[in-house]
């Protein structure tokens, strides 16, 4: 189980709430346990894109820190589509939002286990008003998760590193600018996932930024509260 | 801070009685334009402190923050018996990095400490400071900020300066540094380390007010994940 300690609470990706165990459910997990998460937008004004959603093995990543992003996330990061994300393993329990999840929105879906060693869960979306950041869960860990219990995770706005900052008209696929979305160019400073330094905007320095500073993120971006049934 | 660091060396036996771990620990820098110098890592008593947020920076501190330089925080950390891992990364961390390493800690040293240098910044570094380590077998994450050692005014001008005291940042790795800047401040009114407010950058490669570039070297906290894993 991942702990953190107060010191570092503050600045952190990860709080856990776990409640007591309901009388009405058994208290271990079986191959077709049901999870039911509840996604929302903590940003002011960065839309994210329709939220994706696995159950997946402990092999499995969409991403991790400092390895180059795939086309497939690169696509998700740059233009909001999740679905060559979820395609890599097609065949595992998923969820694709219809909508974009608004500022102060929530979104809820249930997921349901139909292998055991899928005990993982991924979820991601593009925060729009950028060039390539998103936020989400990365191979989070379900199995320590009883029935009745839930998990609350606030996660870090990651760059997937495929497209430079640049804040330019054009370069931006949210209603902050309606440029273009994914590009299958690299041209960012740093060619690796890392976590995003947040976006300057015009009012913050950046001259030629489509942004303004509504469009400021700071973390945490996303609340995920994950509920086994 | 070293006089905190010999005057509590003493003590350090009557703390507690744990037993010496089998660490191995995993950093990684966050960060997406900005470098970690040379990392230091120390198993220590639960009283003793490479920095201390809203206290004065010691000299040695002061020159890791400003110029990368660990070899004064390891002459403290030596005097006062603690564990080390000195540079596990062997020489700088780039953006996205992770670096795995295993460090043995007597049983005295029940916390451990995480400074290195953020670069480019006048007197940034990431940091950890004496947080008590986990005794139950088991993997640890944590996430660590970027704090300010309140030593340096914050002028972002990259002129190789990285001795301390002297103003000035030593380089941009990354080489996405600009020159000409005239500075965005002359004057640093936290004189005590305390969580860095992050860097103003501009988009003027050949004067401006920074060298540093806003779209490139500016962060959100964290800027590095610890990984302790407990065996």
């Amino acid at each position: 189980m991942k702990l953190m300690t107060h010191k570092t609470l503050f600045a952190t990706a990860l709080v856990l709430a776990i409640s007591a165990c309901s009388d009405d459910n058994d208290d271990s997990t079986t191959s077709s346990q049901a999870y039911r998460i509840s996604i929302t937008n903590l940003t002011h004004a960065q839309p994210l894109s329709p939220p994706i959603a696995m159950l997946h093995d402990s092999t499995f990543n969409w991403w991790s820190i400092g390895d180059t992003a795939s086309s497939a996330l690169e696509m998700m990061a740059e233009g909001g589509d999740g679905s060559a994300l979820l395609a890599l393993a097609a065949k595992n329990p998923q969820h694709h939002d219809s909508d974009v999840l608004l500022p102060g929105s929530s979104t809820e879906f249930t997921l349901t286990m139909t292998e055991e060693s899928h005990n993982r869960l991924s979820v991601s979306g593009m925060l729009v008003n950028t060039n390539d950041a998103f936020s989400g869960l990365n191979s989070a860990e379900l199995e320590s998760l009883l029935p009745g219990q839930n998990m609350v995770y606030y996660s870090n706005v990651y760059d997937a590193g495929t497209e430079m900052n640049s804040e330019l008209a054009g370069t931006i696929p949210g209603p902050a600018d309606g440029g273009s979305g994914f590009d299958a160019a690299r041209d960012d400073v740093t060619s690796v996932v890392t976590l995003h330094g947040g976006v300057v905007s015009s009012d913050d320095g950046l001259a030629t930024s489509a942004l303004g500073d509504e469009h400021k993120f700071d973390n945490a971006a996303l609340r995920i509260e994950v509920t086994a049934l | 801070m070293q006089k905190t660091l010999l005057a509590f060396a003493i003590c350090a036996t009557s703390i507690a009685n744990v037993s010496a771990q089998d660490l191995t620990i995993s950093i990684t820098n966050l960060t997406h334009g900005s470098h970690f110098t040379p990392l230091l890592v120390a198993a220590h008593a639960a009283d003793q402190h490479l920095f201390e947020a809203g206290m004065s920076a010691s000299t040695n501190l002061q020159a890791m923050a400003e110029g990368g330089d660990t070899s004064g925080l390891i002459n403290d950390l030596n005097g006062v018996s603690a564990d080390i891992s000195d540079n596990p990364a062997a020489g700088l961390m780039t953006p996205g990095q992770s670096v795995s390493f295993d460090l043995m800690t007597q049983s005295a040293n029940t916390h451990i400490s995480v400074v290195a240098m953020v670069l480019p910044t006048n007197d940034g570094f990431v940091g950890l400071d004496a947080m008590h380590i986990p005794t139950a077998v088991g993997t640890y994450t944590y996430y660590l900020d970027a704090y300010d050692a309140g030593t340096e005014a914050n002028d972002e001008i990259i002129n190789g300066a990285g001795a301390p005291g002297a103003a000035g940042i030593p380089a941009d790795p990354l080489g996405e540094g600009g020159t000409g800047a005239t500075g965005v401040t002359s004057t640093e009114s936290n004189m005590h380390v305390h969580v860095h407010r992050g860097v103003l950058g501009d988009t003027n490669a050949t004067g401006g007010s920074s060298d540093l570039d806003s779209r490139v070297h500016r962060w959100l906290n964290p800027v590095a994940r610890l990984v302790i894993q407990v065996k």
